[in-house]
């Protein structure tokens, strides 16, 4: 049992809860689709700058050291919060999208046949459809979808059926950003390598809810962003397994992932250097290994899972009293994320009304056409929480929704 | 809330809750699609002429209060008027939702004058006309709105 968390500490932490929209207390609602961040990591930025700033990997003098040492230790930091096997398995890309993308063309796109097929799930983000829908065009490969129930459950025995002779990687979130389903990753990941096909699970909307062990989970890449768990945009990595990343050609050339260059031959640098051409986001890396010590360390998975499970529970109890409204997407096990519609009431105009309240949420597609298609409708209302949110907060999101509704009364 | 009230008129909602001219329309002769895919909202406005004059308009599709109003009364605004009068109300209808002109002059379409004050709802409320400029210029494919 782990000791409830002091949310009203922790609130302290992130600045920008102390807002005030229109004069009101901003109740922060869209976490799916970035959290704030705690003054630690705008401090770990602001220190870099002001302490650290040098290139690293190539200076032999005392600054590039340091923000070398700093660099590695961030990576060495997403090792153990993805409890990866070693540091070397962690690729630092921009977010989710690029690690999926790094993926795609480095590992698929070189072992994919015409008719070769690739397999995701009903309940992707676009950025899991995309970058497989440019590989199958110019490789003649198949795109197969495994369907999702009423629930917004993936069904298993269904996606085992389309795990075929020919399928080079199955592609699936841990969690949707849409409905905050919760698929049975180990499950399905022991299903595909049963059949020899690699999985990539995207992280994005899972790595701040609770524990990922990628070792437990099987998984062969797990990508997740930063910004979506405390730290900074522009930052975010892929964890490989190390056979995998040792067998995959590079994807971008440039400086840093080279050991040697002639104009004859190019040497390439060992994994993970490999694919990270190019100076990176040096300071975002180390935002980035602040924020996960902040949400890991400093405040504990445990806990936020346990807190965001009570207030997951609320939630749904409270909107579920507010009249015309229909959760969508009720999977058995959930996330982070209530999506909804309000019966005669489009989302836009939903948000739009909470937004006057100082209610963020978001609105629209949430960039999962294929889920709003599934379920039949335009659009969702969706509100996500985070560590920081607190019952008071569900309170002023359903006395927003009440208001709505009477803005809109027949 | 001044805002909001400026915003969700009760002449809005009721064209919401009642879009005019709504459904198929016979032998049209022309028409044009209307998306605005951050919201979902989806528009497939048809248009009869007659000579110079828009002689009959229909509109389907679905979306927010703002933007199935606004189609509501866009076509009750300008049934009837000929290619240079429906012209004309648009471009004076833009600079209103947009904050940048005045609303006078624009009758029962003035209720859309508070629009100006919610910047990411401009779209909702020109989607109808930009589709109707796409359908009258004889361009039949989505007009998008990002």
């Amino acid at each position: 049992m782990t000791a409830p968390l002091d949310v009203a500490r922790i609130r302290e932490e992130f600045p920008i809860l102390r807002t005030l929209v229109r004069g009101k207390p901003l109740v922060y609602l869209d976490n799916a689709a970035t959290t704030q961040k705690p003054r630690y990591v705008m401090d770990a930025l602001s220190a870099y700058y002001e302490t650290l700033n040098s290139n690293i990997h190539r200076g032999v003098h005392h600054l590039s050291e340091l923000a070398t040492r700093v660099y590695e230790e961030s990576r060495a930091g997403v090792q153990r919060f993805l409890n990866a096997a070693d540091p070397r398995e962690i690729v630092f890309v921009r977010g989710t999208t690029e690690a999926i993308n790094l993926v795609a063309q480095s590992f698929v796109r070189p072992r994919l046949r015409p008719g070769d097929e690739i397999l995701v799930t009903h309940l992707e983000h676009h950025s899991n459809i995309v970058p497989w829908q440019m590989l199958r065009d110019e490789k003649e490969a198949v795109l197969r979808v495994a369907p999702i129930d009423d629930r917004g459950d993936v069904i298993p025995e269904e996606l085992e059926r389309l795990l075929t002779p020919r399928t080079r990687i199955l592609a699936l979130a841990h969690v949707s950003n849409a409905l905050g389903t919760v698929n049975p990753v180990k499950r399905l990941v022991e299903m595909a390598h049963r059949r020899g096909v690699p999985v990539l699970v995207d992280g994005a909307q899972a790595v701040a809810h609770a524990k990922v062990d990628v070792r437990d989970l099987g998984c062969d890449f797990y990508a997740f962003s930063g910004h979506k768990v405390c730290g900074p945009t522009g930052i975010g990595a892929l964890y490989g397994k190390a056979e995998h990343l040792e067998a995959m050609p590079p994807w971008q050339g440039g400086g840093d992932m080279i050991l040697s260059v002639t104009f004859e031959k190019t040497t390439y640098n060992r994994i993970p250097h490999k694919f990270e051409a190019g100076t990176p986001h040096i300071a975002g890396v180390i935002g980035l290994g602040e924020a996960l010590d902040y949400v890991a360390s400093r405040v504990g998975l445990d806990a936020i899972a346990a807190h965001e499970r009570d207030l997951m529970e609320f939630a749904t109890a409270r909107l579920l009293d507010v009249e015309g409204l229909r959760i969508i997407g009720t999977a058995r096990e959930k996330a982070g994320v209530i999506s909804f519609v309000l019966e005669g009431v489009h989302p836009h105009d939903v948000g739009t009304i909470l937004d006057q309240e100082g209610i963020a949420i978001r609105t629209g597609h949430h960039c999962a056409q294929p889920v709003m298609e599934r379920f039949g409708i335009p659009a969702t209302a969706r509100a996500s929480f985070a560590l920081y949110n607190t019952r008071a907060e569900v309170e002023a999101l359903a006395a927003g929704l009440r208001r709505v509704r009477e803005v809109f009364r027949p | 809330m001044s805002d909001l009230g400026d915003l969700y008129q009760e002449v809005i909602l009721d064209h919401y809750r009642n879009p005019r001219n709504f459904g198929v329309l016979p032998e049209a002769g022309r028409a044009a699609r209307g998306d605005n895919p951050l919201c979902g909202d989806k528009l497939y406005l048809q248009v009869r002429m007659k000579g110079d004059v828009i002689e009959d308009l229909r509109f389907k599709g679905s979306g927010c209060a703002i933007s199935v109003a606004s189609a509501s009364m866009m076509t009750e605004s300008v049934k009837g008027r000929t290619l240079a009068e429906a012209q004309a109300l648009f471009e004076r209808f833009h600079p209103m939702v947009t904050g940048r002109g005045a609303a006078e002059g624009l009758g029962k379409l003035e209720v859309f004058s508070g629009v100006s004050q919610f910047p990411v709802r401009v779209k909702c409320a020109t989607l109808a006309w930009h589709t109707l400029r796409a359908a009258l210029e004889g361009r039949p494919d989505a007009v998008s709105t990002e």
